[in-house]
């Protein structure tokens, strides 16, 4: 079985990645521990709950640095694959407003803004996801592709080629996915999306093995 | 896209579904379990797991269904019912939900909304509010907060409070009339309306839904953004599918099942 390391860094829900992962035949492992994770053929960065809080989380665990270290080479194309999960896709990017202070990992470059107030937020709810990048993750997804999100921040991203889907909420263009590499992220929640999800988590484990 | 959700709600005590279950399907129709991954497969948006009894012994076997249903449900779970303190959320969160829903523990001291936003993220927050007209002859009079299942009134007034539980963190509102729960009358449209006009965040409309077009009423008149039944479907009366087949018919953006 592949071994997947779904990052610990003691917030919130983190077992629901991990059964997910299991439910598609992954070894996935909460873990903190380095070893485990060098081992891993793939890393999972969730994150739920606000941006500066998460960041700090991470940094307190020991796991910022390696979080940005398999992030960065997996966006080069040359490292495991890396997979990002609503706050824990934002926390690559250089930072939030949620959190003005917060540093992101920094490795994709952009940042997190909040969701127009045309709309309620959070967005808690299932929405289409629009693949706008052949991505691999999106392989044998429905079309419509509904998938469950929960925020109230959004990724703006600097470079336009980083998305790979957008979801509309407030705005037509919400960053839904982003990918570079072999580095993705999701705002929404794969291991909330019901076959949807688990199909996209499936993917991923497919370029993990 | 707006889309509204639909959301079964399993009344759980000492590890079964209460409340006759009729799924001549299921092999053990009050397994929560199961009850879950069918609701899942018919389509539900999320799930609502309200722990009826309120025994320590109880809460353990809360845990361990939370704990089996996530290993084999892959949707939004909330889970509400007897939830005090952070630690209990925490509790919860940790077997696998992925909110919680505060109710008289809010209303005792409502800084458990804010200690349990805070640690966990406004998101994972739901403020349950057990609603009731204070006059049915006197409309202006609004409505009041009641604890207990609608016995025990508060001297708070829905609105205000459904105000105040979003500015200390409620990320979003499960509000349910006791007028018209188990009545089968549908909502009480004027105060899903009043409470969700009110706020910027989710509200989730509950009490009194009989029939399908009840649902579409509550999104449609009353504004909720989620709508909660859970005797329509429990008793096979109809189905999640059927339920978001009359909601998009009644043109309401939903996922279809």
């Amino acid at each position: 079985m592949t071994l997947i390391a779904v990052l610990d860094y003691g917030i919130g829900n983190l077992r629901s990645a991990q059964k997910a992962l299991e439910h598609v035949g992954a070894d996935a492992r909460l873990t903190a521990d380095h070893g485990l994770i060098a081992d891993a053929a793939g890393v999972v960065l969730p994150g739920v709950g606000a941006f500066g809080p998460c960041m700090d989380a991470l940094g307190d665990a020991g796991l910022r640095d390696i979080a940005y270290e398999a992030a960065s080479a997996a966006a080069e194309g040359n490292g495991r694959p890396f997979l990002g999960v609503c706050v824990g896709m934002q926390m690559l990017f250089d930072g939030s407003d949620e959190t003005p202070d917060a540093q992101g990992l920094g490795v994709l470059p952009g940042r997190s803004t909040l969701l127009p107030d045309s709309v309620k937020r959070p967005q808690m709810q299932w929405n289409v996801v629009d693949w706008t990048t052949g991505s691999r993750l999106a392989e044998a997804q429905p079309d419509p592709c509904w998938m469950y999100f929960v925020h109230s921040f959004a990724v703006v991203a600097s470079q336009d080629s980083d998305v790979a889907a957008t979801c509309s909420y407030g705005r037509p263009d919400v960053a839904a996915a982003v990918e570079r590499g072999v580095l993705w992220a999701t705002q929404f929640h794969p291991e909330k999306s019901s076959r949807n999800g688990l199909a996209l988590l499936d993917n991923f484990l497919n370029a993990c093995a | 896209m707006q889309t509204a959700r639909v959301i079964p709600c399993l009344d759980v005590t000492a590890g079964r579904v209460v409340k006759g279950v009729n799924f001549v399907d299921l092999r053990d129709a009050g397994d929560p379990v199961e009850l879950a991954a069918r609701y899942d497969a018919e389509g539900a948006d999320e799930l609502v797991f309200l722990d009826i009894t309120a025994s320590s012994d109880a809460r353990n076997t809360m845990v361990d269904v939370v704990a089996r249903t996530a290993e084999e449900v892959f949707i939004p779970l909330t889970v509400g019912g007897g939830i005090r303190t952070v630690d209990d959320a925490r509790t919860m969160l940790r077997a696998g939900a992925d909110k919680v829903s505060l109710n008289t523990a809010a209303i005792d001291r409502p800084e458990v909304i804010s200690e349990v936003a805070s640690e966990f993220g406004t998101q994972c927050a739901v403020v349950a509010i057990d609603a009731r007209r204070r006059d049915a002859s006197v409309p202006s009079q609004g409505w009041g907060v009641f604890t207990h299942g609608g016995r025990n009134p508060t001297q708070l007034d829905a609105i205000e409070w459904a105000v105040q539980a979003v500015a200390r963190g409620a990320g979003e509102i499960l509000l349910t009339s006791m007028d018209r729960d188990g009545t089968r009358d549908g909502f009480d449209l004027e105060l899903t309306n009043a409470i969700s006009s009110a706020l910027n965040v989710p509200v989730i409309a509950s009490g009194g839904v009989g029939k399908l077009s009840h649902l579409v009423d509550g999104v449609i008149k009353g504004g909720a953004d989620a709508v909660l039944a859970a005797s329509i479907f429990h008793f096979g009366e109809y189905s999640v599918a059927e339920a978001k087949q009359e909601m998009a018919a009644a043109g309401i953006a939903v996922r279809p099942a």
